[in-house]
């Protein structure tokens, strides 16, 4: 079941090291301020927080009180207020409340603001238009990437998604550029660069200008290969179930920060337990890959390992007892636990999707994505309204519907929304509004035939012409062109084949062999290729912005040949707008059968769920 | 590994400590010895990249660095730069809407043939870049050694800001001084930067000159919209959006208003004022329905609130209202108002029937909120007239426009009893699906029947089994299998 790893496996990069770059830095900010003094943290920074310092390394820092910023009036008798957060208008806005406050009070204190990853202009504008500017000091640190697991890092900025593909605010672009920076001079030069999508290629262009503002020195690379990659190249990925276990426990329980907080129904005792998921946990490490069905199989062999591993005990004489006891029971005990937890959590998943007809929504996903009995999908979804059942998987189904579709019929639209409506509340008006900007649920215009003109036109002309012609179609609206795309990089296996989950074959193993996620794929084909040439209709369709590009320093180095090419198996891959566990999990695989190494970095984890909620807008 | 936390929200909302949310380890010194050892070995790495190394620089506004020794330090940075090859190549990541052309910065691109090159008077600096195709990004770094700031061309302007670096932006003082620093910083892909110039812009341009520019320009638009938002500038953005144009995002913009009004009744008024504006047709009846149901809403929440104090209604006693009415999506007002309010004549503003045909709902989805409403009752006689009743739909025979293995599911879902399930499941045209129904609820006759119509013998037999002994499903599956006149196909 455990997959064994092609033996020339390269070894991955140390990562802890970034965590301790962002501690050092933490700790000297608040040397700056010297003294004792109340820390302000916003709350979306403390799990990350959380897992680079604690707060004995606070204390020793001077640090007297912690608070989450909620903002309300502060509380704090402090003469010293240092504030860590985001670089969010609305979170300034408050601390100029706060200190406006205290200057009406007659109240003389210092104030810290510590912004991270990187301070806005906007930022500062709100600090001088409140007449706050210079009595606040301003500081930014540089907490770019958190490592979630050995192969994981993110940037914990899930505004990051809705900020860039929504609002089509650029801001997060240079933070992008800069994080590949850190990277590089950490663990690289890189030499080969591949992307695809708008944002991927400014944040290219931001990293390479800041390369270039700087020196580089040889060294010998830990990483050889970058791809990057945005979100909107492939929505369908993350709209999809997850029914590998590690995005089951994500879609379920909510991972926050590589940590899960199991419920009484899982513990099986009165209290919730918070439990770090990652590679350091024996039991998940070897069932967060897999599809589901096979988890109960695996777990309750290892049960019975247990079970045969304390039986030793028995007939054993005092000293081998005592060996027992010294070298085998912790590690057994450990294991008991964890055995116990995953087991519970499975079960508590097959509560949950029993009870909601799991089996029939899978069973209409992989019709959309296969593009099979759609009007039956739109029924199911129509029922799915009518119960009122969970509003955000109804507008996740409905927006599958409409990529896969490439939008909706008018008809459809229409009656859809507004059962929509009237099951979820008018207020989602503006949730639709949003979905449409975005092009993830849209009405068919007339002008779609354009894909067929457009083709007809490009047979006649020469690709120059028909690429200019797809430029200014594409800059209209994004565009899903999934059908297509689907039967080029042949992301739906044919359905007549019987597929064994337990010997997967290919990445469509993480989706129950029904769709082999588009994200992926396309990784897969560039690095095979070495670029994107034989892919020119599949970019055409994904509304172009690719490119590979290498860099002068590859090669330049003689240095030895071996972990040379161990770095030029290991693959940085940067999901610009957040990633899946399923599509690590894809990529994990496709590293065991190529003989990589992924590393994915990521703006922040997401999924289905997460995803439909940043384009929200029932609330204020 | 595991720690178990009980409520790491306590810690944070008062001041009082009750419980330390991060990892406490044994013995934080040796940590910290261990961190310094490890960033220690990793000096000689922080140290060659000291100059490239942006990212980790900290605008310690200039105080000496701490006591800290391996912490990154202030470096003296790009004043080092050296002439040489890119390392990496250019790509063109420029948008279709941003204008700029590919061959250096060429004026006609930036200002759309509206300059006058001769009179512009940073031609030295733009020709002199437009020379360098190849380098483009190579620039000396004359920043370093100017005095003034205001000696600094938009590009170097633009530059600096994205270095976080102090610069100056009151000397762009004509429009197209302000417009190509505009442009530059557009071109720069630089978010952070291009609202910072879209701030001073704001402040230094009239209203009607600033949206005309914008107009031309997207991503900068884009940007200026976000900005509104974020600082809640609700005033200038309907203006910036009326000088677009652009009458179906103003709609939306007020309408959004309403989520901020707390009391009823102004929500409803402001509600009102919408039905004005310039929706699309279809969003525009959905905002009418919105008005329409805050109003009975109101008017149903203030009856039965009444009703619930004066306690002379039998239904508000049995079943006290868990929450008020107000502000639900329609269909849970239907299912409130099928709860509450089922035999009502068509008359009263609280009737299903009323409300059904004031919003238009589905022959469907009305049957599937009255189904889920008087099952949760346990009503199970207007259940079954739900399918039945003459006075509505004219059914005589048991018929729904909702699949019977779905009604099976209503019906479970609010705890029915086996016999009102059985009769549903009974009614599944699907044989299979009916086998599974009737197997996961229990229905032996269904399932006896079932097999019995499919004469699979077979089955029957494996069935048996699973009855209990003596009981009256064995019993008659004993007088099926004896029955001679049942042609079994196994």
């Amino acid at each position: 079941m455990a997959h064994s790893a092609r033996r020339d496996s390269p070894e991955l990069p140390d990562f802890s090291l970034l965590k301790r770059l962002a501690r050092d830095q933490l700790i000297y900010l608040l040397e700056q301020l010297p003294g004792k003094k109340d820390l302000f943290i916003e709350a979306d920074l403390m799990s990350p927080l959380d897992r680079i310092a604690n707060v004995s390394t606070l204390k020793q820092h001077e640090v007297d009180k912690l608070y989450k910023v909620e903002y309300k009036p502060v509380i704090s008798t402090s003469d010293q207020l240092c504030f860590l957060i985001r670089p969010r208008i609305q979170t300034v806005k408050w601390i100029c409340d706060v200190v406006n406050a205290d200057k009406a009070a007659g109240k003389f204190r210092r104030y810290k603001l510590i912004f991270t990853p990187q301070k806005f202009y906007a930022c500062e504008a709100v600090l001088e238009e409140q007449g706050i500017f210079g009595d606040v000091t301003t500081d930014e640190w540089a907490f770019y990437l958190l490592p979630l697991d050995d192969d994981i890092i993110s940037l914990e900025l899930p505004e990051f998604f809705r900020d860039n593909f929504l609002a089509g605010d650029q801001r997060w672009v240079r933070t992008a550029g800069s994080t590949l920076h850190l990277l590089h001079s950490i663990y690289g030069p890189f030499s080969k660069i591949y992307g695809i999508g708008r944002c991927s290629k400014m944040a290219y262009e931001s990293w390479r200008e800041q390369v270039e503002e700087g020196e580089t020195k040889a060294r010998q690379a830990e990483i050889g290969n970058v791809f990057l990659i945005d979100r909107d190249v492939d929505f369908v990925t993350p709209l999809c179930s997850q029914v590998v276990y590690e995005g089951l426990v994500d879609d379920i329980f909510r991972i926050k920060c590589g940590c899960v907080e199991f419920g009484p129904d899982v513990t099986s005792s009165d209290k919730s337990m918070k439990v770090m998921l990652n590679s350091q946990d024996k039991v998940f490490n070897e069932i967060r890959n897999e599809h589901f069905s096979n988890v109960f199989g695996f777990l309750s062999q290892k049960a019975r390992n247990l079970q045969t591993a304390y039986d030793k005990r028995r007939g054993m004489d005092i000293k081998q007892m005592k060996t027992f006891v010294s070298e085998e029971l912790k590690g057994l005990k450990q294991e008991h636990r964890l055995l116990s937890l995953h087991i519970g959590a499975s079960e508590s998943i097959m509560k949950k999707k029993t009870k909601q007809d799991f089996q029939e929504l899978l069973k209409t996903e992989h019709s959309l994505l296969e593009g099979f009995e759609i009007r039956e999908c739109i029924s199911f979804i129509e029922e799915h309204i009518n119960r009122q059942v969970s509003m955000i998987e109804s507008l996740r189904l409905l927006c599958l519907l409409s990529i896969t579709e490439n939008g909706l019929l008018p008809k459809d639209y229409r009656s859809l929304k507004a059962q929509y409506l009237q099951s979820y509340g008018v207020d989602h008006l503006l949730t639709f509004a949003n979905l449409r900007q975005l092009g993830l649920l849209v009405e068919q215009q007339p002008g779609e035939t354009l894909t067929v003109m457009e083709s007809k036109v490009g047979k006649l002309v020469n690709d120059k012409t028909a690429g200019k012609l797809t430029d200014a179609f594409s800059s209209l609206a994004k565009k899903s062109n999934f059908r297509a795309l689907s039967k080029k990089l042949n992301l739906v296996p044919k359905s007549d084949e019987e597929y064994d989950l337990r010997v997967p074959r290919d990445m469509a193993y993480i989706f129950s062999g029904a769709y082999i996620p588009l994200s992926c794929k396309l990784i897969e084909q560039v690095l095979e290729r070495d670029g994107w040439t034989g892919l020119e209709e599949v970019t055409r369709l994904l509304n172009g912005h690719e490119f590979a590009v290498t860099g002068s320093t590859a090669g330049s180095s003689g240095a030895d040949s071996r972990a040379k090419n161990d770095a030029q198996r290991i693959v940085l891959v940067m999901f610009l707008g957040g990633c899946t566990f399923s599509e690590i999990s894809a990529l994990r695989f496709l590293g065991r059968e190529r003989g990589y190494k992924f590393i994915v970095v990521t703006t922040a984890i997401t999924n289905s769920s997460r995803l439909i909620e940043a384009l929200l807008d029932n609330h204020v | 590994m595991m720690k178990s936390k009980p409520d790491e929200e306590d810690y944070w909302n008062s001041s009082k400590f009750k419980a330390f949310t991060f990892d406490d380890e044994d013995d934080e010194f040796s940590r910290l010895k261990e961190s310094k050892q490890a960033v220690n070995s990793i000096r000689r790495l922080v140290e060659e990249d000291d100059d490239e190394d942006d990212v980790e620089k900290v605008s310690w506004s200039g105080e000496p660095v701490g006591s800290i020794s391996w912490s990154v330090r202030e470096t003296a940075a790009s004043n080092q730069r050296t002439d040489r090859e890119p390392a990496f190549p250019k790509i063109n990541a420029d948008t279709p809407t941003v204008s700029r052309s590919h061959s250096g910065y060429s004026l006609s691109s930036l200002f759309k043939g509206k300059t006058k090159t001769g009179s512009f008077q940073f031609s030295d600096s733009l020709s002199d870049s437009s020379v360098r195709l190849y380098a483009p990004e190579l620039r000396k770094p004359k920043s370093e050694y100017k005095d003034y700031v205001s000696d600094w061309s938009p590009e170097e302007t633009v530059h600096r800001m994205q270095q976080g670096k102090a610069v100056s932006l009151e000397k762009f003082r004509s429009l197209q001084d302000k417009l190509l620093l505009l442009d530059f910083s557009i071109s720069a892909h630089d978010g952070n930067v291009i609202t910072a110039v879209l701030i001073y812009l704001k402040r230094t341009l009239s209203k009607e000159v600033l949206f005309r520019e914008l107009e031309s320009r997207q991503t900068a638009l884009r940007h200026f919209i976000h900005y509104l938002t974020e600082t809640r500038d609700q005033r200038l953005l309907l203006e910036l959006l009326r000088a677009l144009g652009r009458t179906e995002d103003i709609a939306l913009l007020q309408y959004k208003e309403h989520l901020s009004i707390a009391d009823e009744n102004k929500r409803r008024d402001f509600l009102k004022s919408c039905l004005s504006l310039p929706f699309s047709p279809e969003d525009s009846a959905h905002v009418q329905d919105h008005y329409t149901l805050l109003e009975r809403q109101i008017i149903i929440e203030a009856t039965d609130r009444q009703a619930e104090r004066g306690g002379k209604v039998e239904i508000f006693q049995k079943f006290p209202r868990r929450a008020s009415i107000l502000n639900m999506p329609l269909i849970t007002t239907l299912y409130y108002c099928c709860f509450y309010h089922y035999t009502e004549s068509e008359g009263t503003y609280s009737s299903p029937l009323n409300v059904r045909q004031t919003f238009r709902i589905s022959e469907k989805q009305f049957f599937v909120t009255a189904l889920a409403a008087r099952a949760k009752l346990k009503a199970w006689v207007d259940v079954d007239a739900l399918f039945t009743s003459r006075n509505w739909l004219g059914f005589t025979r048991k018929k729904s426009p909702l699949g019977f293995h779905r009604v099976v599911d209503i019906l479970q879902k609010n705890s029915a009893p086996t016999q009102v399930l059985q009769e549903y499941v009974g009614l599944v045209d699907d044989a299979e699906l009916r086998i599974s129904l009737a197997q996961k609820h229990k229905c032996h006759d269904i399932i006896i029947n079932t097999y019995r119509d499919l004469k699979d013998r077979q089955q029957l037999l494996g069935y048996r089994g699973k009855v209990e002994r003596g009981s009256v499903e064995e019993r008659k599956i004993n007088e099926l299998l004896d029955n001679p006149q049942i042609r079994w196909k196994n």
